[in-house]
């Protein structure tokens, strides 16, 4: 008997042992390009969600977790997809936190992802062309679609009972796939789309631009531009020529210098930008405070991505990417306890334990369709020349 | 009746006054540029950003008077400011002469040469502006806004339609007529004018009739600067003053010389409100136009848009190059490129 409780007990040693692993998780972000000034916080705050879940030592019997950082550049897909290919075959990653732009995040994903079997969370790539592309299951991100942007606005517009409207919106993939998304959403709730056209940024003269959408009408003008860029141009000539009075604002126009810039005639206008009231955001903020992390746009979402891999990791009971792929959606939704930022450890041990869990995050995430972040945005009316926040959608 | 003025009033409203005040703006740009031409033979690649540059001062001054509490009541300030960007911009245009275009006069260069020396010209100012005020977006306007509102217009009128015109506007339009009167008086009565002009259509000839040709080109650099900066002041003050645009303007101020006829002041004037309208018209949606014309039942269910707005540039180039094609020296006989 004694003998046979000494050998369980070796064995069990054993199997935990040989379950102890070193997991690598490749943070593939745009560490140099146009986003290079959000990309430091955001490797932090993935990198601060692995450093929790190493210290716990709870990861799949005491697994330790560490970053190894690649370099997406945001705008060069063949160096984006060189460095994901590096991170894969020679450092070994077996998940990929990022990446960041949406056109290196796809070339990824065609590219090396889906080649290698391997599961990526993006914590900020927004386009809604990645909702429908083929991932194999392995893509995922916690950040909105701006497909889901455009069903935000599409109820707020019908909320406020308007029944047309004219688009107009910035010349790129973020403004045209907007414009297309609010477009979409909105007709199918029944209402009218009088015209959509695009802006060039950069431009001084808008008087043409707002000529044609005065005589397509529409009760409001949506303006999905930038708010320092042709955004602004438009707004301004619409009001000198009294074409529109009231605007909606995307995230792309929302900011301190708009209502500033255009006046009290700006009052009235509302719009949308990504945000959240949970706990979690304010638990994220003082917890990256405290490691000296200075958090942006988009932190909380890495901390979110990170955390999610490694949750389906201990969901799954294997790094191995085709195992945990199926459990990431399981641990970011209800039902189960939910599990806000700092609490890693308590949900590895639920997990372990076989409870469900529901990671809310910093960001409340909440993944639907294809495996994409539902998104939480704030609802901003303008009022007094200040962007006020009317409510959480 | 109501229905024919309200037509009217929209496209007086969206079409007339921008494409006038656009027109404007360019027309005062491409007579800059057409005088250079003129004078010293070559296209001035410097000049929008010249236009920035007199701007630019202009908008320091300005601020300088606001923090002093001095305005114009009504008018904006900027207009008071003015002469300090018109100084400045004749002492740099000057100094530039000075170090670069006088060694090509020297060497008696091609056109080509100061061609593409006025693009180093360009890029070193583009610099040095970034360096001064930044990339930003400068707001400079003060006074009212509004010589009378589109709500304030269908309250007096009872129209459906309003009819909004601006302060900046009407102010644009102002100083483009004195300046072009002005201009003009000065080419065709003073002696000076007369000289440059003579310079401009016989170099040769002039320089044996004991025209100085230093003083000429330098009275043409003075009125460049001066016509460069009320043109960018103006546009700014009626759009934004932003660095970047003033390079983008570079483009249809061009088109606006070359379809008038490079060379040619009246050309220049009416190039630019060809190319003014031709974008504005062009890209206009006449929907609600046609909508107030005809009986309800064929009101129009489309917008009526010959092009859209994506391709107004494309409508001031196509028009330069069958132009080109068609007449290469513009409709008022400049000289060929």
């Amino acid at each position: 008997m004694k003998k046979l409780i000494l050998a369980l007990a070796a064995t069990s040693m054993m199997t935990s042992a040989a379950f102890a692993e070193e997991i690598k998780i490749g943070t593939i972000l745009g560490y140099t390009g146009p986003i290079e000034s959000l990309t430091g916080p955001m490797a932090d705050s993935a990198e601060m969600a692995m450093k929790e879940v190493t210290e716990s030592g709870k990861l799949l019997d005491g697994s330790t977790v560490t970053s190894v950082r690649g370099d997406s550049t945001c705008v060069d897909s063949a160096a984006a997809t060189a460095a994901a290919e590096r991170l894969i075959t020679s450092d070994k990653v077996v998940a990929i936190m990022g990446a960041d732009c949406s056109g290196v995040t796809g070339a990824i994903l065609q590219n090396v992802a889906r080649a290698n079997g391997i599961v990526m969370v993006s914590p900020s790539a927004t386009s809604p062309a990645l909702s429908t592309a083929e991932d194999d299951g392995l893509f995922f991100r916690t950040a909105p679609s701006d497909a889901r942007q455009g069903k935000v606005i599409s109820d707020i517009l019908n909320d406020k009972g308007v029944k047309s409207v004219a688009i107009t919106y910035t010349n790129n993939d973020y403004g045209k796939g907007l414009a297309e998304s609010i477009q979409k959403n909105y007709e199918a709730t029944g209402g009218k789309v009088t015209i959509s056209a695009a802006h060039e940024d950069g431009k001084g003269d808008y008087s043409a631009e707002v000529g044609a959408l005065a005589q397509a009408g529409g009760e409001v003008l949506i303006v999905a531009g930038y708010l320092d860029q042709g955004g602004k141009g438009v707004i301004q000539a619409s009001l000198d020529s009294g074409a529109f009075d009231t605007f909606v604002l995307p995230d792309g126009m929302i900011g301190d210098s708009l209502p500033l810039a255009i006046g009290d005639a700006l009052n009235g206008s509302y719009g949308t930008v990504p945000g959240t009231d949970s706990k979690g955001a304010e638990i994220f903020d003082t917890m990256a405070k405290e490691k000296g992390i200075k958090t942006d746009a988009f932190s909380a979402e890495s901390y979110d991505a990170a955390a999610l891999i490694m949750l389906a990791m201990q969901a799954a009971k294997s790094s191995n990417s085709n195992d945990f792929k199926d459990k990431i959606m399981d641990v970011a939704n209800a039902p189960g306890e939910e599990i806000l930022p700092g609490e890693l450890g308590k949900a590895l041990d639920l997990i372990a334990a076989g409870k469900d869990i529901d990671y809310v995050g910093a960001t409340a995430v909440e993944l639907i369709g294809g495996g994409e972040s539902a998104g939480n945005y704030r609802e901003i009316l303008v009022d007094g020349q200040k962007n006020t926040t009317a409510k959480f959608r | 009746m109501t229905d024919f003025l309200n037509a009217v009033v929209i496209l007086l409203n969206f079409l007339v006054v921008p494409g006038l005040v656009y027109g404007c703006q360019l027309a005062l740009g491409a007579l800059g540029v057409t005088l250079i031409y003129g004078i010293l033979r070559f296209s001035n690649f410097a000049h929008g950003e010249t236009m920035a540059f007199g701007t630019m001062f202009t908008i320091l001054a300005t601020w300088f008077l606001q923090s002093n509490g001095i305005s114009l009541g009504p008018v904006p300030t900027a207009l008071l400011a003015m002469p300090i960007g018109i100084l400045a911009a004749i002492i740099l245009i000057l100094g530039t002469d000075k170090l670069v275009y006088r060694f090509y006069r020297k060497q008696k260069s091609t056109p080509v040469i100061y061609l593409i020396a006025s693009l180093g010209v360009m890029f070193f100012y583009n610099g040095l502006i970034r360096f001064i005020i930044g990339p930003d977006d400068r707001i400079f306007t003060d006074g009212s806004r509004f010589i009378i509102t589109a709500r304030e217009f269908k309250e007096m009128t009872g129209l459906d339609q309003g009819l909004a015109f601006k302060m900046t506007q009407g102010i644009t339009i102002a100083i483009t007529v004195i300046c072009v009167v002005a201009l003009f008086w000065f080419l065709t009565k003073t002696r000076t004018g007369k000289s440059m002009r003579a310079y401009s259509d016989n170099e040769d000839l002039a320089l044996l009739s004991g025209i100085n040709p230093d003083r000429v080109v330098m009275i043409a650099w003075i009125l460049t600067a001066v016509l460069a900066t009320i043109a960018g002041t103006l546009y700014g003050l009626d759009k934004s003053f932003k660095p970047f645009t003033y390079l983008q303007i570079l483009l249809p101020i061009f088109a606006a010389a070359i379809v008038g006829g490079l060379g040619s002041p009246i050309g220049a004037i009416a190039g630019g409100f060809v190319i003014a309208f031709s974008e504005v018209a062009v890209t206009f949606a006449y929907k609600r136009v046609i909508g107030y014309l005809v009986p309800e039942a064929y009101e129009p269910e489309g917008l009526v848009q010959l092009l859209s707005t994506d391709y107004k540039f494309a409508v001031s180039f196509a028009i330069l190059v069958i132009v080109l094609l068609v007449r290469p020296t513009g409709i008022f006989r400049g000289q060929t490129i």
